[in-house]
Formats: structure tokens, C-alpha cells, sequence
């Protein structure tokens, strides 16, 4: 036996496949990405007795036909043609007990592989429960591997599937079962020789058989080198002799796996007399119902949208609240200076930002683990499809564009469950355009400075209430042309199928749930975390140098002598506090920052702003919420101002161009909120596009393509706006 | 020639024939439609697509315009 045992796991979704991986490989997996595709790699590496394993879980899939390099990965995988994880050794195949017949189309195809292989029948106490028997040992002789039965989320049958693949890699390679008619072997014979001659010998009779059958799959545009035009015309010549002597492709495929599924099945599986109707069969009526279907879809998205909404906050709080005290023990043991402020306002406030979108991951994956676990989502699909078709994406991309009116990250992460590429792409690069909660404080400050108090109704319909409405949801309103470019123009292709299965109802397992929400949280903190702290600290050194910050200091050091007094003199702390405000604005001034700043003036005078504005845009590049703190350094009021704040509302409305305008107007207010609601201006967001994405094109494409939206339609809504006002 | 896609609520139907031999006709066989297999209309989705079936005894939400490449042949009333 060698080693490390490889031990590969496949399955159809909705068989409980990542929850038999966490329950076979523990919590030690490491998850990442196969090499230049955005297939999630995940490895699991455990100890089974005497053997070390290392279990490798394959994407969720109905078939082993790729039709892209994103599939293809899977049939590398049990080919052992994936370098990064060499050649398995047993491949485990997880089937739903209560769905054995459509479950054994892919087991047919992965038994053509002709590694050992362990057949799993999961969710034995789901079939069990429904009056079901299956015949095991009876199966086990048929199919000639090792068949275990498993109840993954009670963690029951995982020591016989352990002991089950030892068996199966004891066992030794196993022979192949000709499905096919003789017909097709003659032609996966001769298509092997053709192969050979021009430069591929040795393939592997899986492949060859997929060559035959796939048409128009990937094998078939991406097999031939030098011959691809050859192997492709040889390839329709085949399909055409094989239609003549009637087996045509695809259908053959079909016909004879589901054929051989229904033979092997036969006598061995006992349904109850009596299909009775199920608690499933009642909910689904009810949830896909005309009215009451779609009205308790309204009231869940609410239920989800509101607690992401009202029970972050509050943890958001505690966490800032942390991260204040933090601070201030830091400060209680270091005077103020350089290393001081790169650990309090670089490093703490960097992790702060990091560890304050967590309470919104934390809720949204609970929420979608719970909807995913008991059966839901896919009807939220079903339910949402026809809507989103409109914009050229699928009922999947619902709650993923939904969840991003909270936070793009989650949303942006929550996009992993749409398989076809195309789609995700759109999704994940339209997120960013809904209105998140930290676009909030900019709406909050403008519109409550400087839109008219206008009510109308008795003070039911105010105008800055409208506005901040609107503001909500003007993202999202671009989004659907922007949606519709992208599938028309970088991700065009033939509609993917929505072929989708509605998989029966069932109680969620808390096991399950927590499982995945720590996961998603993981994965946050550790793969898009570091990048965020790191931009932080970029961002802190910018706004911090160069600049002699001796003088600000010494104030600050006095300050803080002062605060420590019994009763510390109210006028001279306010004396202080202002010069200190004061010197801290015309530093950032003269910082890199203020600088750029400066520079990028002449860029954004056509959008009403001057460059103190051009500044909070730059330094609130980390996080939107970040410009209202900004310009309070930037004004002299220093940088704990909030977005109600009255002096920084004055401070606005009294700020002056050098010919003594006001810098701020409606139009002005108007074209800030415009640019925050279409920009890029969160680099967390950014950095969880790439790694979601698995590249940094698409960050930054993101980047280019939402500020140059957001650039124009500032520039026109100043424009237009301060002509007309 | 009938098209699954005006099958009515609530009925069944034999599968004919898949038309294609693209995506979507690999997809639909891959799921278990292929001929001679009993379809049944579970439920339309409030804004007319897509359309929930069962077949091979599982539930499947297919959109019309992907249930439209499949024929059936409508059964006798028993």
C-alpha cells in the first residue's frame, strides 16, 4: 500500500458530498484553487489507522462530460493527469440512496475510469425512513466494489467506508465492463490507432470515449495540437458511422448508462406500495405556489436582508469597541509617534477593517447554509428565474445580488453556488454596484446637509427621504444595463442550461450549517483578510508621510497628560485639541496622500469638487465609510467625526472656493453621492473579486470599468445639475 | 408532435424523443430524460417560467424553452 493513500470523492449535488468530506477528513483541509481555473481545490489530509490519506474533493457534478476546462479538472483528477494532485488511488462515489437511479449515470461513467472504487449510498435514514430497501450485499456482488450505506450528517457509516476503500485499493486496479455496443469499442479502437499516428499514443479509453460522445465538448476543440482539424472532421466521420449502425451520439450515452442503471437496480430496491405524499410534496406545493409562493419568498429575502441589516450593526459595535480599547491600551503604554500610529491607526485599524465585515459573512452564510441545507434555495432559483432571465442571468444569481445591498463580500462570496462560469462572472462583477451599508454615511451626511427640508403629506414623504431612497437603489438600476453589456459583449456565449433539480425538503442540520459558516469565515480572514490589512497599512503610510509629525505629537502627548488629570480643564484641552486638529489637517495635506490629492485636482473640478474632496475619494479607497472621518481631519475637526456630526455639517455648508463660492452645493452634494454610489471605492471587495475570481484582471477590470461609470455620471449630473440649479 | 413545454399541470406523459445535440439536450438527457421515460407536470413558478417536473422519481425545474426540445407522446386516459 503505498504511503499517502489519494483518495478522490465525486458525487451529484444535493447528495450531502461536502458534508461526508468534512465528516471523513475532520477540520484539517486545505482549500485553495486548481491551477488557472476557478475550480475550489479542496484537500483533506487524515489519518485512517495505520494509513495516511489524502482525500480530494471534486466539484459537485451529473456528469463526467466536460464542456469546459473548469470541468475538464475533475477528469483529470481521476485520470491522475492533475499534476498538483498525482494519480488517486480509490475514488469514492457519493450517491442519495432515495435517487439511486439518476445518482448511478455518473457512478456508470466513473467505474469506465476503472479505478477502485467505493460506492456510498448517503442519506440511508431519509430512504429508510420512506419504507425504501435496498438489497446491499446483493448490489455489492452486481457492481463487484465495495458498497457502504452512510448517514454523513449523523456521521454514521464513516468507519465502514474508511475500511471499505482499503478493501477497494487492496482490490487492485478493476476491470472494465463494456457498456457500449460492440459497435462503439471498434470505434474508440480505431479512433485510438488515428491518435496514435498523429502523435498521442496511450490515451486513456475514457477520454477516447469522450471524444466520441461529446460533441461539441471540450476534448473535442482542445485534444488534437496540430491535428485539432483533423481529429475534429475524423470525429464526425465516427459519429456518423456510429448513427448509421445505431448508436447515435449523444443519445447512446443516455440510453445505455440509464439502461444499465435500471438492469442493476432491478429486484434490489424495494419502494413502499404506496408512494404516500410526503411533508416535502406539501411544503413544495405551498412554497412554489402563485401567491403563497412568492409572497413567503418576499417575507424570507426580508427576514435575511433585514437581520443582516439590523443584527450586524450591533456586533460591528462590539468590535469597534474592541478595537477602541485596544488602541488605547497601546497608547497607555507608548508615547505618541510614528510606531504608535502605524500600530494603532495602521496595523489595529487595518484588522478592525478586516474583522468588521465578518458579523455580515457570518449572518449571510448562515442564512444560506440554513436555505441550502433544508432544500430552499433551489426553489429561490425556481422562483427568481424569470426576472433575472430578463437581464441575461439565472434565478442563482438572486440572492447572491441580493445579499449585496448588505455587502458585496458576502455577495460576491455566496456567487460560488452558480456553476456556469459566464453567469458567476456577472454576478460577481455586478455586485459591487448594489448599494452596500457603508455607502450609507456618505448618503447620510450629504442629503441631510444639503437637500431641502421639503415634506410633503403631512411629513410623511420627505425629500431627503426620497433621496436616500433613490440613492438606495440607483445602483442597482445601472446594474441591469451593465449586466446586459456584459453578457452581450466579454461573456457572451449559448444560454446555459437551467436544468435543475429541486432537491425533497428536510430538516437542516446544525452541524452542517456551522460548518459552512465557519468556513466561509475562514477562508475571508485568511485568503482576503491578509491582503486588505496590507492595503490598510499602504493606505496609513500614505496619509502619514512624509511629514514632521514632532509638533503634533507634543500636543498630543499633552493631551493625553491632561485627560489623565482628576478634572482636566475643559478650555485648555479644547485650545489643544484644536491646534492639534488643526496641524493634523494641513499634515495630511502635505502627505503623499494630500498630494495626490492635489494632483488629481484639475480631474475632478469638472465634477464640482475641490481637492479636499479628491483626497476623502483617495483616502476612503480601503472603505467608502472612511471619506466622513477624512474630511473631518481634513477640516480641522479632527478624524472621530461621524456622519450626523453638526460641526462637520457646518464646516461643509462654510467651506469656500479661493473666489469665495461654496465649494459645496446641491449638485455638488448630488455628484458625491452619485460617484460613491457607482465607484469602487472598497479594496476589500476588490481583493475578494480576485480571489474569488482567482485572477487580478478581473479586479481590476472591476475597478476601471465601476470608476470611469461612476466618473461619467458625476461629471453629468454636476454638469447638467449646476447649469439648471 | 408535442412539446413538453404544453403539457398541463398535473399530467403525465411518455418522452419521445430529445431534439439537439447541443448543452442542453446532453444536460436533459443526463438527467434521466430519454425515451420511453414518464414525465409529470408538478407546478408552474408565479411568473410563468420555469416549470417544475418529476421524472425517474426526483423533482427537476426545467425552463420552457428547454422543456420545448422534448418530445412526448401524451398517454391514454386510464
Amino acid at each position: 500500500m503505498p504511503d499517502v493513500l489519494k483518495v478522490a470523492l465525486i458525487g451529484n449535488p444535493n447528495t450531502g458530498k461536502s458534508t461526508l468530506f468534512n465528516a471523513l477528513s475532520g477540520l484539517q483541509s486545505r482549500v485553495g484553487n486548481f491551477p488557472g481555473v476557478t475550480v475550489e481545490k479542496k484537500i483533506g489530509r487524515v489519518q485512517w489507522g495505520a494509513a495516511t490519506v489524502e482525500l480530494i474533493d471534486l466539484p459537485g457534478t451529473y456528469s463526467l462530460a466536460p464542456r469546459s476546462l473548469d470541468e475538464m479538472v475533475s477528469v483529470n483528477v481521476l485520470l491522475g493527469k492533475q499534476a498538483d494532485v498525482g494519480t488517486p488511488d480509490a475514488v469514492i462515489c457519493i450517491v442519495d440512496a432515495s435517487n439511486l437511479e439518476r445518482n448511478f449515470y455518473l457512478l456508470s461513467q466513473v467505474l469506465d475510469i476503472g479505478l477502485p472504487t467505493v460506492l456510498v449510498m448517503n442519506m440511508w435514514d431519509v430512504a429508510a425512513e420512506r419504507g425504501q430497501k435496498i438489497d446491499v450485499a446483493a448490489l455489492e456482488a452486481r457492481l463487484g466494489i465495495p458498497v457502504v450505506k452512510c448517514s454523513a450528517h449523523k456521521k454514521t457509516g464513516v468507519s465502514e467506508i474508511q475500511a471499505a476503500v482499503q478493501r477497494a485499493v487492496a482490490g487492485g486496479p478493476r476491470g472494465v465492463t463494456q457498456l457500449f455496443p460492440a459497435v462503439f469499442a471498434t470505434e474508440t479502437q480505431l479512433l485510438a490507432e488515428k491518435l496514435a499516428g498523429w502523435g498521442h499514443p496511450h490515451v486513456a479509453p475514457y477520454l477516447l470515449e469522450r471524444l466520441l460522445l461529446d460533441v461539441g465538448g471540450w476534448l473535442e476543440s482542445h485534444f488534437g495540437g496540430q491535428h485539432a482539424h483533423d481529429l475534429f472532421q475524423y470525429l464526425q466521420h465516427a459519429r456518423e458511422r456510429l448513427a448509421a449502425a445505431g448508436c447515435k451520439v449523444p443519445m447512446i450515452e443516455a440510453r445505455t448508462r440509464y439502461a444499465w442503471a435500471r438492469e442493476t437496480l432491478k429486484g434490489l430496491v424495494v419502494q413502499p406500495a404506496n408512494r404516500a405524499v410526503t411533508f416535502s410534496d406539501r411544503i413544495d406545493q405551498w412554497l412554489t405556489h402563485r401567491v403563497v409562493g412568492l409572497v413567503s419568498f418576499f417575507l424570507i429575502m426580508l427576514v435575511v436582508f433585514l437581520s443582516l441589516h439590523t443584527l450586524s450593526p450591533p456586533l460591528q459595535g462590539v468590535l469597534e469597541a474592541g478595537q477602541g480599547w485596544l488602541s488605547s491600551q497601546v497608547a497607555s503604554v507608548m508615547g505618541p509617534g510614528p510606531l504608535r500610529s502605524l500600530i494603532n491607526d495602521g496595523i489595529i485599524a487595518g484588522v478592525g477593517g478586516v474583522l468588521v465585515f465578518l458579523p455580515q459573512i457570518i449572518f449571510l452564510f448562515l442564512f444560506i447554509a440554513l436555505l441550502e441545507d433544508c432544500g430552499y434555495m433551489a426553489r429561490a432559483a425556481f422562483l427568481m428565474d424569470k426576472l433575472m432571465t430578463k437581464v441575461g442571468l439565472s434565478g442563482k444569481s438572486f440572492v447572491p445580488l441580493m445579499s449585496s445591498f448588505a455587502c458585496a463580500i458576502p455577495g460576491v462570496m455566496a456567487a460560488r453556488v452558480i456553476e456556469n462560469r459566464r453567469d458567476r462572472m456577472v454576478t460577481i462583477l455586478v455586485a459591487p454596484l448594489m448599494s452596500c451599508s457603508a455607502r450609507l454615511p456618505v448618503y447620510v451626511l450629504m442629503t441631510e446637509t444639503f437637500v431641502p427640508d421639503v415634506s410633503w403629506l403631512g411629513g410623511l414623504v420627505s425629500l431627503k427621504g426620497l433621496t436616500l431612497f433613490f440613492m438606495t437603489f440607483f445602483g442597482a438600476f445601472v446594474a441591469i444595463p451593465v449586466a446586459w453589456i456584459l453578457k452581450k459583449t466579454l461573456f457572451r456565449g449559448e444560454t446555459p442550461p437551467f436544468v435543475m433539480e429541486l432537491p425533497s425538503y428536510k430538516w437542516p442540520s446544525a452541524w452542517i450549517v456551522l460548518r459552512r459558516v465557519y468556513d466561509s469565515a475562514y477562508s475571508f480572514v485568511t485568503r482576503a483578510g491578509t491582503l486588505i490589512l496590507a492595503m490598510s497599512i499602504l493606505i496609513w503610510a500614505a496619509g502619514y508621510f512624509p511629514g514632521d509629525h514632532q509638533e503634533s505629537d507634543r500636543l498630543q502627548a499633552q493631551i493625553e497628560d491632561l485627560e489623565k488629570q482628576p478634572e482636566p480643564p475643559a478650555d485648555k484641552l479644547a485650545t489643544l485639541s484644536a491646534k492639534q486638529n488643526e496641524l493634523s489637517g494641513a499634515l495630511l495635506e502635505t502627505s503623499l496622500l494630500g498630494r495626490l490629492g492635489h494632483a488629481i485636482e484639475p480631474a475632478v473640478i469638472p465634477l464640482g469638487w475641490d481637492w479636499k474632496i479628491g483626497v476623502g475619494v483617495i483616502a476612503s479607497f480601503p472603505a467608502r465609510e472612511v471619506i466622513v472621518a477624512t474630511m473631518g481631519t481634513i477640516y480641522s475637526l479632527g478624524g472621530d467625526v461621524d456622519e450626523r456630526n453638526p460641526d462637520l455639517r457646518n464646516t461643509l455648508k462654510n467651506s469656500k472656493w479661493p473666489d469665495g463660492r461654496p465649494v459645496f452645493t446641491l449638485p455638488v452634494a448630488i455628484s458625491i453621492m452619485v460617484f460613491f454610489a457607482l465607484c469602487a471605492q472598497c479594496a476589500s471587495t476588490l481583493l475578494v473579486i480576485k480571489r474569488e475570481t482567482n485572477s487580478w484582471g478581473w479586479a481590476l477590470f472591476t475597478f476601471v470599468y465601476m470608476t470611469g461609470l461612476a466618473y461619467v455620471a458625476a461629471l453629468l449630473v454636476y454638469q447638467i445639475g449646476s447649469r439648471w440649479a | 408532435m408535442t412539446t413538453l413545454d404544453t403539457l398541463p399541470v398535473g399530467q403525465s406523459a411518455q418522452i419521445t424523443e430529445i431534439q439537439g445535440d447541443d448543452a442542453i439536450a446532453i444536460r436533459l438527457m443526463e438527467m434521466g430524460l430519454t425515451e420511453g421515460e414518464e414525465i409529470r407536470v408538478l407546478a408552474v413558478a408565479p411568473l410563468g417560467d420555469p416549470v417544475e417536473y418529476e421524472i425517474r422519481g426526483y423533482r427537476l425545474s426545467l425552463r420552457r424553452t428547454e422543456a420545448r426540445r422534448v418530445l412526448i407522446r401524451k398517454e391514454a386516459p386510464a
